[in-house]
Formats: structure tokens, C-alpha cells, sequence
């Protein structure tokens, strides 16, 4: 693969839009959304953490063996999650009466 | 023919002997780089699970010990390491272009800010410690959460501390990498070491994307 020099103002915009989502999570933070606080904060920092990962760390230009390795992490913080969950978070359901 | 011969007797100083050529040179430190990212990925991932299993058990206290963190301190580091961030993609950038001097430049600015990030979170250390809330004998919180805060506290701590020892890991192979261009080792040829030291760097920012609104901003409204 050759090599691929992003022009810098990709790094700009990308800061841009970091910075902005980190105004914007504080901004929600303050606002009643009830369990969507939640799930807005994660929402918000996916999206940066996707971001970062695809232009600071260059994955987007880069060979389909390290997107497997990267999805691939995704994939078994995925299993960790849910096997975790699924056991921690579910104990409450069987206590009947 | 004699496009082969010439191929092989072009042997770049920087290419181990083990490669074709630089290029499969570098999809290869990449590549490994982003496997130790995985094992990194689940290191902190398993952290991230056992918060999120005792916030759901404890929601309450989780609440009202997030609400005893200051808000300006995290929101600046955020902003700060973001900045760090930027500077590391454009000391790779002028790696690959072979702007030594410009490669310094960002380097230590790089360097600088994240010893910025340091300090302010030993500030708010130091604040944590004046207000009782680090667990153990000399914790004091409201009654109803005494026990259940010193959870919280104790991930705050643990996960917090683990980030920022990654940080100051991360300081240690700037520096080295500042001595590396200094010396003349990185050009626009061979600019390995720069690039999957930016992805380490920038891999700690992303734990930090997640830690700093599950840690500062829970429950903030009301």
C-alpha cells in the first residue's frame, strides 16, 4: 500500500469537530434527558473515538488486514461486554416475590 | 531484467532485511502496533464493564459522588489532550513530508501538552485528597453513600491513575522519539517509529473521550 500524506486540513477539521462534541457533551450533560443522558454521552464519544480512529490513526487509508485487527477489537470488547452484562445485570431477574 | 537488479540493489539504510520494502515495512509495524492496541483495548475494556456493572447496582451514589468531581478541570483536560492529539497527527504529517525541524516543533508541543494534562489532574488529585475522597480510613462522604462512594472513588482512582501512567509512558516515547529526529533517523523515507507512537498516543485520548463523561458527567442536570 503506498503511502497516503492526508492534507493537513483533515487534522483541522477532525479537531474541529472533536472540540465541538466535547462542548456539546458537557451542554447535554445539563439537560434532564432522564436514561438518554446515558446513552447521548456514549453516542457522542463513539463518534469521537470513530474519528480518531479512522483519520488521526490513518485506518481509513489503511490495508484491510488492520481494519480486520481493528474491528476485530471492537468485536471482543463486544464479547466482554455482554457476557459481562449479561450475567451482572440480569441477576436482579430471577428474584421472584 | 534489469528493472529487477536494480530493484534489489536498492537497499534503503532504514530496511530491515527481513522485508521487501519499506512499504511492507510499515504495514507491518502498523499492524503490530494495532494488535497491542486490542490487548490495550481490553485491558481498559474490563474497567469500563465492572463501572458500568456497579453504576447500574448503585446508581444513586454513583450520581452523587460523579457531582463532588469538579466539571472545569476534566472539560479543560479534554480539550487539552484533543490538542495533543492534533499536534501528534501533524508531527506524523511532517515526518512524512520530511520537515525535521517542524517534526520537533510538534513533538514537544506534544510533550508539553500532555505534561499540561498531568498537571492539572495532580491538581485534581490534590483536591480529591484535601476533600476526603480518596477510600480508605479517611473517607467522608454524605451517609447514605459512604460506602457505595468509596466504589465510585476507587474506580475514579484506578482508571484515571492507569490512564494517566499511560500518559506518562507516552511521555517517555515522545522523548525518545524527539531524540530520534533530533539525530536524523526519521525522514520522509522512514517515519515508523513517529507513526505508531501517534497511534499509541492517540489511542490514550480515545480511553480518556470515554472516561471523562462517564467519570465528570453523570446525573450533571437537577
Amino acid at each position: 500500500m503506498a503511502e497516503h500524506v492526508l492534507p493537513k486540513r483533515v487534522y483541522y477539521t477532525v479537531f474541529g469537530i472533536l472540540m465541538l462534541c466535547t462542548y456539546l457533551t458537557v451542554q447535554i450533560a445539563f439537560i434532564d434527558l432522564g436514561a438518554w443522558n446515558t446513552v447521548a454521552a456514549l453516542a457522542i464519544a463513539v463518534f469521537k473515538a470513530t474519528i480518531v480512529v479512522l483519520f488521526f490513526m490513518h485506518v481509513k487509508y489503511s490495508t484491510r488486514l488492520t481494519w480486520a485487527v481493528v474491528i476485530g477489537s471492537v468485536f471482543w470488547l463486544g464479547i466482554l461486554l455482554a457476557l459481562t452484562f449479561s450475567d451482572y445485570l440480569t441477576r436482579r431477574w430471577l428474584t421472584f416475590g | 531484467m534489469s528493472h529487477e537488479t536494480a530493484a534489489a540493489e536498492y537497499h534503503p539504510r532504514a530496511l530491515a532485511h527481513q522485508f521487501e520494502d519499506l512499504g511492507q515495512q510499515r504495514e507491518a509495524a502498523t499492524l503490530g502496533m494495532w494488535v497491542f492496541l486490542v490487548t490495550e483495548v481490553l485491558f481498559f475494556g474490563v474497567l469500563f464493564a465492572t463501572y458500568s456493572v456497579y453504576r447500574s447496582w448503585y446508581p444513586g451514589a454513583f450520581t452523587a459522588a460523579s457531582h463532588e468531581l469538579l466539571i472545569w478541570p476534566g472539560t479543560i483536560n479534554t480539550a487539552v489532550l484533543i490538542t495533543s492529539s492534533l499536534t501528534m497527527a501533524l508531527a506524523v504529517h511532517a515526518a512524512q513530508t520530511g520537515e525535521r525541524r517542524l517534526l520537533m516543533v510538534f513533538l514537544v508541543a506534544t510533550m508539553v501538552l500532555g505534561v499540561a494534562f498531568l498537571g492539572i489532574k495532580g491538581f485534581e488529585y490534590y483536591t480529591s485528597f484535601h476533600e476526603h475522597h480518596v477510600p480508605g480510613p479517611d473517607f467522608q462522604f454524605e451517609a447514605e453513600y459512604a460506602q457505595q462512594a468509596q466504589i465510585f472513588f476507587s474506580l475514579y482512582f484506578l482508571m484515571t491513575g492507569l490512564h494517566a501512567l499511560h500518559m506518562i509512558i507516552g511521555l517517555g516515547i515522545m522523548a525518545v522519539m524527539l531524540w530520534l529526529s533530533w539525530r536524523g533517523t526519521i525522514n520522509a523515507e522512514y517515519y515508523n517509529p513517529i507513526e505508531i507512537s501517534g497511534l499509541y498516543w492517540h489511542f490514550v485520548d480515545i480511553v480518556w473521550i470515554f472516561l471523562f463523561p462517564l467519570l465528570y458527567l453523570i446525573g450533571r442536570h437537577g
